[in-house]
Order: structure tokens, then sequence, then C-alpha cells
């Protein structure tokens, strides 16, 4: 392996070969690459790992084999809240490990769960009532509007405001607002009213999805047509042609043009 | 013009027909209530303990919002808001190290030192509009309608919150002349409703309401006009109560001075949602032929 191959490696080979390798000849490998080691404590022990790293990398590079507190690891899923502070300012600090690169002195702790209570309901029986919430929420009328939860959200959301939106009775607009809510549960952990906050905010959205939000009348159209039959036909014609001519109709289709305008039509209009 | 306008929570739930019959006259009146386009609870109540400022930092956040968006005034339907946001106010203003705390804790990037002026819905007909004008826009004269004013504890106590004399006010009594209606004095109109009182004892609420309702009915009232959302929950039950409880007690419609307002200036009863007060007063409007005739009002959802 040439010098320049070595230096190309990426960072991700070099903390799967570590695995592998006694600790004296990772030190070896750690200065072939490319990427500076930078400190970070995790828990308060500090370590030695390459900047460019998300947290949740450079945990598993310090060491940590992850078996909770990691899920998509693709920023959606939620599993993997951080907090975390740095030299000099006071401020707390949030990040989903997965998606946060880590950054000179952090101090890194995971709170990849935090307890918060999810009321029992029967949603059949659920109406978009506001009282719906209250009912089943009663602490949410303990928010004293310190706005920690907002500052907590690894996804920007304007927590607060969805909390606010709720006493107001605006499941609407709770849901609106609460709509990249990954329920990483951060807000939780900061609350002082002691709301569950996410657990709140996914009761509004299916409120909102399922009672408040007008239906789209031309899916039920479309469904109906379905369940008659208008297209077993040609599904029919389908299933019974050949590879070849599976072939050939998928080369010729017809593709609608970008350009098209709202009236476009395909030549071939016998299944519209 | 616009007013910068705080509905408060209960404004839009509960209590929709103080607040909906509020909106519209105002804009009949050419002076827009505005709300404002980010606020949170008032804070329900305002803490007495010197050292609890945690329960002051919602009125105070609502109060910097204010100041953020350029707004000098402050207009409140509710009167328990208003004396929440005014006593948070007058911490702001006179305690400058509660202040620097509160400011720093709240973290919205300026030093608010209560320069908002918190004022109340009738404090605006009284003193930008004026009774004479006021009345001078009146469609539909409330005449015969004998009315007590209430006005409870949150519009006038304590003292340096008060938006009239506290001893006597006169507020609402003239409000209600403005609209051709006959205030009726009556010395309990500034006793208290009970207010949170009742959560720790429910028994209570009919003690609370009935010194009120036999005095109001005794000085000749037909109705009771409220300010106050929570007056007019612990009014409403306690007199629901009292009728269970005592022979020949007769409830008595309550009224928000607000659908008196609309009422009075021409607009759709609908604006008013009746269908959410205590007391029909719908059917005592249509025994004095104040109800104007129109499909009838559909009670809406939630």
């Amino acid at each position: 392996m040439s010098a320049k191959q070595t230096k190309k490696k990426s960072v991700a080979t070099a903390v799967r070969q570590r695995t592998k390798k006694s600790t004296e000849a990772v030190v070896k490998e750690e200065k072939k690459v490319a990427a500076r080691l930078i400190p970070i404590y995790i828990m308060g022990k500090r370590y030695e790992v390459p900047e460019g790293l998300t947290i949740m990398k450079a945990m598993e590079y310090a060491g940590y084999m992850l078996i909770r507190g990691c899920g998509c690891r693709g920023g959606t899923c939620g599993a993997c809240g951080t907090v975390y502070r740095k030299p000099g300012d006071y401020k707390l600090m949030v990040a989903l490990a997965c998606q946060k690169t880590v950054e000179p002195d952090m101090y890194i702790a995971q709170i990849p769960f935090f307890p918060a209570n999810r009321a029992a309901y029967d949603f059949a029986e659920v109406s978009a009532a506001p009282e719906e919430v209250f009912k089943l929420y009663p602490e949410l009328f303990r928010c004293v509007a310190c706005n920690s939860c907002t500052k907590a959200c690894p996804q920007g959301i304007e927590v607060m405001d969805a909390v606010s939106a709720l006493k107001k009775g605006d499941i609407a607009q709770a849901a609106q607002l609460s709509f990249d809510c990954i329920q990483c549960g951060l807000c939780t952990s900061r609350c002082f009213g002691e709301l569950a906050q996410y657990h709140m905010f996914q009761l509004a959205r299916r409120i909102y999805g399922a009672r408040i939000v007008p239906r789209a009348e031309h899916l039920a159209e479309m469904v109906k047509a379905i369940n008659q039959g208008k297209y077993d036909r040609c599904l029919d014609e389908l299933r019974e042609a050949g590879e070849d001519e599976l072939k050939k109709l998928y080369q010729e289709r017809e593709i609608e043009p970008i350009s098209a305008g709202e009236d476009w039509k395909p030549k071939d209009t016998t299944h519209l | 013009m616009n007013l910068a306008y705080y509905p408060g929570c209960t404004l839009k739930t509960r209590a929709r027909n103080l607040e909906e019959p509020a909106v519209a006259s105002m804009e009949a009146l050419g002076l827009k209530l505005d709300e404002l386009p980010r606020w949170n609870c008032c804070g329900a109540v305002y803490s007495l303990a010197e050292d609890d400022l945690i329960h002051k930092v919602a009125p105070v956040r609502n109060l910097i919002r204010v100041r953020k968006q350029g707004a000098s005034e402050l207009v409140t339907l509710c009167a328990f808001c208003l004396n929440t946001l005014k006593r948070a106010n007058l911490l702001m203003k006179g305690d400058a190290e509660k202040r620097d705390t509160l400011n720093d804790f709240i973290d919205e990037g300026i030093a608010y030192r209560g320069e908002v002026k918190v004022v109340h819905l009738l404090e605006v007909l009284r003193d930008e509009i004026g009774w004479g004008i006021l009345a001078g826009k009146v469609r539909l004269p409330l005449r015969q309608l004998r009315l007590a004013p209430y006005y409870g504890c949150t519009l006038l106590r304590p003292r340096e919150v008060a938006i009239d004399n506290p001893e006597n006010p006169t507020v609402l009594g003239e409000f209600l002349k403005a609209l051709g209606a006959s205030p009726v004095d009556f010395p309990e109109s500034t006793r208290c409703c009970g207010s949170y009182q009742v959560m720790n004892s429910p028994d209570a609420i009919t003690e609370y309401a009935r010194p009120i309702f036999n005095s109001a009915s005794s000085h000749g009232a037909e109705a009771l006009v409220l300010t106050c959302p929570l007056c007019d929950y612990n009014l409403g039950r306690g007199q629901r109560e009292l009728a269970k409880k005592q022979g020949g007690f007769k409830e008595m419609p309550l009224f928000y001075f607000t659908q008196l307002l609309a009422l009075a200036l021409g607009l759709s009863p609908h604006v008013c949602h009746f269908e959410l007060n205590h007391g029909s007063p719908e059917s005592l409007l249509r025994e004095k032929d104040l109800l104007p005739r129109v499909e009838s009002v559909q009670p809406i959802g939630g």
C-alpha cells in the first residue's frame, strides 16, 4: 500500500481496522491517518479522536460499543440525543450524536432515553377538542414558559411555542410546529414543569392528521375506482405478458415531458 | 389603527364568547385588535412569594415580545391576564435586582425595564374612544336591560394595577350606560367569586356565589356583566349548584361585557357565541326584543 493510498484511506476504514489490531499497531496506524486528532471528553474522560468524526463515531473510535443510544445513524430516529459543553461557555449545547461532528474540548454525555409517561388512550375515542390533551396530559399546565425545552431541541423546533399552542387549544398549530420532532426526549429532560412534551406532540399530530386535516376527496375516489376493478385489466395484461413483451413495454413507455402542463395526456389513453 | 393584543389561553377555548365579540367590535370601531404573533400563557396567577421568580417568567416573556415587535401598549381582555401581566410589569419597572435576574434567565437578548403599558379593553373604550363617541356608534341600544356590573377582584386589586377606583369603580357602569342599558349599582360588585380557592374547596363555590347573586337580584338586576372567565366559571357553576340546593333560587344570565358591546354595535349575535354562556342569556334578550333575527346560531365544535 503506497503512502498516497494510505492518506486517502477513509477514517471509517481506520476505525474498522482498529478493532483488529493491537494498541501499538493502532498508534502507528493513527499516525498515518490524515485526520488530525483532537481531544474530547466522554463522560468526563479524555480521548483523542480524529477530527471530522461524528460524536457517535468518535465514541466508537474511543472504544464504546453502542447497543442503545444509536439507531438509524441518519438523524431521524431520535435515539442518540446528546448534551455537551465547551470550555468558557456556560451554555449547554445539544446534538444528535450521529449528526454532530466533534469539536476540540467538547464535554459529551449521551441521553439516549429520558423517562416520560405516555398517556394511554383509545384513539378511536379521542376527538379534536382541546380538552382531550388537557385530560390526558394535565401537567401541560405546569409549563412556566422558561423556554429550556426550545433550547434543548436538536431539531430546532420552537418547543415552548408548541406547548403554548396546546394550552390555548390550537392542536393544529402544535402539530405543525412539532412536525420535525424525532422524540429524542431532550426537551423533556430539561423541563422545569416535568412535562412529557414529545408524547403530547405525538398526540397532537395524531389528532391533527385524523380529525383536523380535511380528507383528500380524490384519494377516496381513486380507492373506490381501484376497488371497482378499474385497473384490473391493465394488471392482468402485464401479468400475462412475457419477459420480452415487458421489456418492450418498458423501453417504449411514454414519459411525461418535464414541461408538460396540467392538461397533458399520453397518446394512449385507454387506461385513464 | 391597530392595537397589540394579548388574548390568553382561556379566550381561545372556553371563553371564545369573551374574545370573538371583542375582536369584531373593535374592528367595527376602527381600532383593530392585532393578536401578538407569538405569545404564551400569562402565568395564570401572579405568584405572591417574593423569591418565586420562575413564575414571573411567563408574563415577562410576553411583555418582552411586545417590546421586541415595537409596540408600546398591550391590550388585554381577560381580567386575570391583565392582572398577571401588569403586576409582572411593575416588578420589572421597580425592582432592578429581580429585573436583571429575569432578563438574564429569559435570554431574549433585550434588557426589558417595564416599558410596555398594559391596559384593559375597558380602558381603551373609556380613554381612547370615550363614552360619548361609543354611545354615538350604538345601533341597538340595550334599553330596559337592568345589568349588574360585576368587577370581581383582578381589575381593581391590588390598587397599583387597578383600572379604576378600587373602592368605588364606575367604568363598567359607564360602559353599560353608553350602550343604552341601565346599570344596577350593588354592593357586592367587587366581592371575590372564589377565584382558585374553589380548587381546594369545591363545595365553597355556592358560598362565594350566593351573596353576589342575592345582592344583584335584590337590587333589581336581570343579569350580571363580567370581564373574567374565572368569574364566569365560578359564578356560573355556583348558581347552578345553588339552584339545585335552594328552592326558589333563580339562575341569572351571565354576560361578558364584550358580548353586550357587539350586540349594541349592531353586529351579528353569531359573534357573541351565547351558546357558551351560563344562565341562558338569549331568552332574556329575546324577551326584551334585543336579539336580532338571524339564522339559528350553530354551536361550534370543540
